[in-house]
């Protein structure tokens, strides 16, 4: 077994007991990130020198007796949608080429504060909008189960990359889905915590009410143990949330028996993939057998999900994103006739065409004689929505669903169908427009080989009883433990 | 609903976008797409409900009125395209 092979939870007690040490550990990712993310492409660029210097600074702690917790000196790496002081941040969007931040996100700093060294920036979609991490400006990242298929989107550098087995944690965000998806179809774990559980502060807005960033890693534990330094109160974020943090690792192993786990039919959605929907209800099958009891369950505003976040996200993106003129920071288009022109020609030749897309789409549904028609109404339909999810938590500890449709697909299967791109999305976007926790973890493969995933929601704060459920089925199988053949 | 390129060229100018004409067009067609498939809202009556803005927030959090550092103004400006001085520079607007 390779040092890269390990789980994040295994380095860690490696760490501890002095049997490797952090700059082993990060040499090994380096050296993995070398030999396979030519093909993965998960990675925008790599921080080699901070991260080794990081990792001495933790050997250093680890020799004199005093380390900075259990996790001190675990190699990781971040979606380029955290600020990194001193490192580059994309966003993988062109209008944000060379910015380098002037601070870290507090996610970052808290990694950071742990003693985790950072090996770099992780492949998305272009500011977070995409389901197949096709919008990046840096190019496609690639599906290590399968190198012509999408990791999904848009966290889905931060899904290859552990998939790849290059690095043993990663931080994703989640507006619709953008943690759990690509989890789903990667083999991986992916938690989006309940909004404003993790900071969001330096952490590039895409759709302000929606935005969470979260954990992902190979393992139920992995991201468990990542949660603990990620989640608290940061009073730099006005909408972090002052809610206790329990500690997620100290009750994972209590099993589901005696729990009540929902079944929304509303999900188990027309067109679905035949073999995920047979995983997904062996998968609940398998509950039961470990002593949960299956009830039954309607969101019947589940259809109206899809059309609501696709008026709400981009009307939120469309007002974030008016910072990007070339002002400040970024790119900022050349022989310009005057400031308007500048604006113009600035975010034109900036944005891709997704973010181009939904920038157009919210400037229209706010824009006047329209916004009561399409803005408010989606603010309405998501107090239904949410209304939906208050009474199945009344019956239920939480909600199993797919989590994605269909497994993954072929890279430029759906890029010039906006739509059908968007549907990719229908099982995890209600999870945000609800502001709950929603987990996706690994429960099966297809004939072909492709990772299938599980989708856990609920109620809000109750991340713990999430990585719980998780992890008991997690416990009877070994699809976490398959290795991507790359 | 069926957008025309007017339309999306208005849209595109408070988007502050300028936009081709290749992407006017093909823009008018997939705006107008998205734009039916999300008229399935107006099917639902939602009168007297109130909407959501934030899911989980009751209220604002507010901070302590108290003054705090901030970045310096090299910091701040590092990444300016365009500086005089402690100032961004932008083109001008009047001659």
């Amino acid at each position: 077994m390779q040092l890269t092979d390990l789980t994040l939870l295994e380095l860690a007690a490696k760490l501890a007991s002095g049997e490797v040490t952090s700059v082993e550990a990060t040499q090994a990712c380096l050296a993995r990130i070398s030999q396979v993310d030519g093909k993965v492409k998960a990675f925008l660029r790599l921080d080699e020198r901070g991260a080794l210097a990081a990792a001495e600074a933790s050997d250093a702690r680890r020799k004199s007796g005093n380390p900075h917790g259990p996790f001190d000196g675990v190699p990781v790496a971040v979606k380029d949608i955290f600020l990194t002081e001193g490192v580059e941040t994309t966003c993988a969007s062109r209008i944000l080429k060379g910015f380098v931040p002037p601070y870290d996100a507090t996610p970052v700093r808290l990694l950071k504060e742990a003693g985790m060294p950072i090996l770099g920036k992780l492949n998305q979609d272009e500011f977070a909008m995409g389901s197949s991490n096709e919008s990046s400006a840096y190019g496609p990242c690639h599906n290590p189960w399968d190198v012509t298929r999408t990791p999904g989107g848009s966290s889905g550098g931060s899904a290859a990359a552990l998939a790849a087995r290059e690095v043993f944690g990663t931080l994703g965000t989640d507006t619709g889905g953008s943690i759990r998806q690509p989890a789903a179809l990667t083999n991986t774990v992916g938690l989006k915590p309940t909004y404003g559980r993790v900071s969001r502060y330096g952490v590039i807005s895409y759709a302000s009410s929606l935005d969470a960033p979260g954990p992902m890693a190979r393992t139920v534990g992995d991201v468990a143990a990542l949660m603990k330094v990620l989640a608290r109160h940061d009073p730099l974020d006005s909408t972090s949330a002052p809610a206790d943090v329990p500690d997620y690792l100290a009750d994972l192993e209590q099993g589901v028996a005696g729990l009540k786990l929902g079944v929304p039919r509303e999900y188990f959605v027309e067109g679905m993939d035949p073999e995920v929907e047979a995983s997904v209800r062996s998968a609940l099958k398998e509950y039961e057998r470990l002593g949960a009891t299956l009830v039954d369950v309607s969101l019947p505003h589940t259809k109206y999900a899809l059309a609501t976040y696709y008026l709400l996200a981009p009307a939120e993106a469309s007002s974030n994103l008016a910072r990007y003129d070339g002002v400040r920071y970024g790119h900022r288009a050349r022989d310009v006739k005057g400031l308007k022109d500048m604006y113009g020609m600035t975010r034109d030749e900036g944005f891709g065409p997704e973010v181009k897309r939904r920038i157009m789409l919210g400037t229209y549904a706010l824009s006047a004689g329209y916004y009561d028609a399409y803005y408010l109404k989606a603010q309405k339909v998501r107090t239904l929505i949410r209304e939906d999810f208050t009474k199945a938590f009344a019956q239920v500890d939480a909600l199993v669903t797919p989590t994605s449709p269909v497994p993954a697909f072929k890279l430029g299967e759906k890029v010039n169908d906006p739509l059908s791109m968007y549907l990719m999305d229908v099982c995890t976007l209600p999870c945000n427009l609800a502001g709950l926790p929603g987990l996706s973890l690994p429960c099966g493969f297809t004939k072909a080989g492709l990772p299938i995933g599980l989708q856990l929601m609920g109620r809000p704060f109750d991340e713990a009883k999430l990585l719980r459920i998780a992890r008991a089925f997690e416990r009877e199988h070994d699809f976490t433990r398959r290795l991507a053949p790359i | 609903m069926k957008l025309t390129v007017e339309q999306v060229r208005h849209v595109a100018t408070l988007a502050r976008l300028s936009l081709t004409p290749e992407e006017e067009e093909r823009y008018a067609t997939q705006l107008s797409a998205i734009l039916d498939a999300v008229a399935q809202l107006q099917e639902l009556d939602v009168s007297g409900v109130e909407p959501t803005s934030h899911a989980t927030l009751a209220s604002s959090l507010l901070r302590e009125d108290v003054t705090r550092p901030s970045l310096p103004p090299e910091k701040s400006l590092a990444n300016a395209p365009a500086k005089v001085g402690t100032s961004f520079a932008v083109p001008k607007i009047l001659e």
